[in-house]
């Protein structure tokens, strides 16, 4: 057994760390939540929920909001199709080559995000790759101008970043999988369609509900995909966090939204947790 | 080696043609041997156990005739039908896996009902087969339980309920008792056996529990690194084993060895006539075989007499196994009714047709 000194001296800093860096900003935040900012832009701390009152009284507020879930969950729609598939045959069919293709996977992760963000600027903008090739091509005269600058740019921009996310945790979930009970299935005279769908996804439920939490919660609060490729239609929620943090100066406003988004993501995750419980098996 | 495997093609019930027929097979895992050329055929309601230490090969045999690995070489029919060319699902052949292998998300009556779930049975006739096989089993009370939720016994009958309820023409056993304590495997021995009997389905059992394989069987096929040693009843390959491999691995055995000469066998000092051509010779005798007599018996023609020592005395139980070291420095193993400790020299003997002939088994590599 370790001492209580020692247990103590490595307990403490990541402690202190928590503490100081997260309970102590949303203590913060949430006594933002309840003051006001005065006319000559300062802030009053006296207690109020005047922040919670406008959040729901202003339409675009709760407009924002819901456009950005509907975005999110497009993303995590779009990200399951294209991450499962991926991860199924990364775990089934890769063989030899799954180290490879799992470093292929991990690989886009080291890119900064920024320039996998500039990186569709350039494919998508009127003058970018796509527009010049369909023009070559002659399948349009003039640039597409839907294809940046918009919730679709918004969309695929972020279901590039966050596939990988998905992909992991299916793929953990999916390599957990005793290869005994597909032989089991197919033994007992399932095809390979039948014993996917009655065995494969089944167990591989808990890593898609991973998978989907986290290509929606990291979508959900996204605010540089909006900003460089969104344009005025494609603004989301954390855009408007920024700029009332920012230029518009309204701290209070702020940490209210932040904190209604906070407890809209950690109700999704226990949710998701607690699905996750009921199907897995182990 | 073709004479090793000459025996066997002999079925145990006589006139019942062969379910399964296993022709010159052979399997390699990159340029590592595994199965060379086997061929073994199984008759309609029989229960053949491949025997077989680990890596010999036994659990591959199983996986081709399942569908799960291919063989390089040679075919399996079934009823004078190509199986080998199906995939796994379309065999009329299920298997209780090692690890049993049911399936974590599905309740009991669920995994039971699964074969029969993909096959689209009517919803009716599923219920009635899936309460059918419970009972079966004894499980009934458990149709609604997840897997995890019960014993390893409890699973080891689902794992069979839930292949027999498909009414296979054959169904394959990998070891299905391993997984479980002394007690209850020798009642699972049992069960299985009647069971067997009962549905009248041919098994095939694979083990390298060698006491396992002779309680349960009709034939047994003793497979030695990827070939075939000996296929035969359990009490034949017992009283007549065909190698010396096969009457080490199959209970306890002394290998005598000796040379023939105008009719006569010689062992060290030990001598009796034989009708076997001449040459240098190998013989099996059980313990079991030689007897402790009270005094010396006069020249006999039908047993062979000698004397020794004991060197060391292993209590059994009803029985006690002795290594004796005789006059002329061979030392036996005599196994014998238990007794108090015995000493000094004893009077042995043993009938010359209790001592087989086997054939030496060869370095494989």
């Amino acid at each position: 057994m370790f001492s209580r000194a020692y247990r103590a001296a490595i307990t403490l800093p990541p402690l202190l760390w928590v503490a100081v860096f997260l309970l102590v900003p949303y203590a913060l935040l949430l006594c933002y939540s309840f003051w006001s900012v005065s006319t000559s832009q300062t802030i009053v701390h006296s207690w109020t929920l005047d922040n919670y009152r406008e959040l729901f009284r202003v339409n675009v507020y709760l407009q924002t909001l819901f456009r950005s879930m509907w975005v999110a969950a497009r993303v995590m729609i779009f990200s399951l199709l294209l991450g499962y598939p991926l991860a199924y045959y990364l775990s089934f069919y890769a063989g030899a080559r799954k180290d490879l293709f799992y470093q292929l996977v991990i690989i886009p992760l080291w890119v900064s995000y920024l320039v996998r963000a500039y990186a569709w600027k350039t494919i998508l903008g009127s003058d970018g790759v796509l527009n010049t090739l369909l023009q070559y091509v002659h399948l349009t005269k003039h640039p597409l101008e839907f294809l940046l600058y918009s919730p679709f740019a918004v969309v695929l921009t972020l279901t590039h970043i966050y596939t990988p996310f998905a992909v992991l945790p299916i793929y953990a979930a999916l390599e957990h999988i005793p290869r005994n009970l597909v032989e089991a299935s197919h033994d007992l005279g399932a095809s390979p369609s039948q014993t996917f769908w009655r065995v494969i996804f089944p167990l591989s439920i808990p890593g898609v509900l991973a998978g989907a939490t986290f290509a929606f919660v990291l979508s959900l609060g996204d605010f540089l995909a909006p900003l460089l490729l969104g344009g005025p239609s494609g603004i989301m929620i954390s855009n408007i966090v920024v700029s009332l943090f920012g230029a518009a100066y309204n701290w209070p406003l702020g940490a209210a939204i932040s904190l209604c988004m906070l407890l809209l993501v950690v109700s999704l995750l226990t949710f998701s947790e607690k699905l996750e419980k009921k199907w897995s098996f182990r | 080696m073709a004479t090793i495997s000459e025996p066997v093609i002999r079925s145990a019930k006589s006139g019942v043609r062969a379910l399964l027929d296993i022709r010159n097979v052979a399997k390699s895992f990159g340029t590592n041997p595994v199965l060379r050329d086997i061929s073994l055929q199984i008759a309609e309601g029989e229960f053949l156990t491949i025997l077989g230490e680990s890596g010999s090969g036994k659990t591959t045999l199983l996986r081709i005739i399942a569908g799960f690995e291919s063989a390089n070489s040679g075919e399996i029919l079934m009823e004078g039908e190509r199986l080998d060319l199906l995939p796994p699902y379309r065999r009329r052949v299920n298997t209780v896996f090692q690890h049993y292998a049911l399936f974590p998300h599905l309740t009991v009556q669920e995994n039971v009902g699964y074969g029969l779930r993909v096959a689209k049975l009517p919803k009716d006739e599923i219920a009635t087969r899936v309460s059918e096989a419970l009972a079966m089993v004894k499980m009934s009370a458990f149709a609604n339980s997840k897997p995890g939720k019960i014993s390893g016994g409890q699973q080891q009958r689902i794992a069979l309920a839930r292949a027999l309820v498909n009414r296979p023409r054959l169904l394959l056993l990998d070891e299905p008792l391993s997984a479980l304590d002394a007690n209850l495997r020798r009642q699972m021995q049992v069960e299985l056996k009647s069971l067997q009997r009962e549905v009248g389905i041919s098994f095939v059992f694979v083990t390298h529990d060698q006491e396992e394989a002779m309680v349960m069987s009709d034939r047994i096929a003793l497979l030695r690194m990827g070939e075939l040693e000996q296929v035969a009843s359990p009490r034949e390959i017992y009283s007549r084993p065909a190698t010396a491999y096969t009457a080490q691995f199959i209970g306890h055995t002394n290998l005598l060895r000796g040379e023939i000469k105008a009719g006569v066998a010689r062992c060290n000092s030990l001598s009796w006539r034989v009708g076997l051509p001449e040459g240098p010779a190998l013989f099996s005798l059980r313990p079991e075989n030689i007897r402790i007599v009270n005094s010396e018996t006069g020249p006999d023609i039908d047993v062979v007499s000698f004397r020794g020592r004991i060197r060391h005395q292993a209590f059994h139980g009803a029985t006690e196994l002795l290594q004796v070291l005789c006059d002329d420095g061979l030392t036996l193993s005599v196994r014998a009714a238990t007794r108090e400790t015995r000493q000094g020299e004893l009077h042995l003997e043993f009938s010359p047709a209790d001592a087989v002939l086997v054939r030496e088994s060869p370095e494989r590599g």
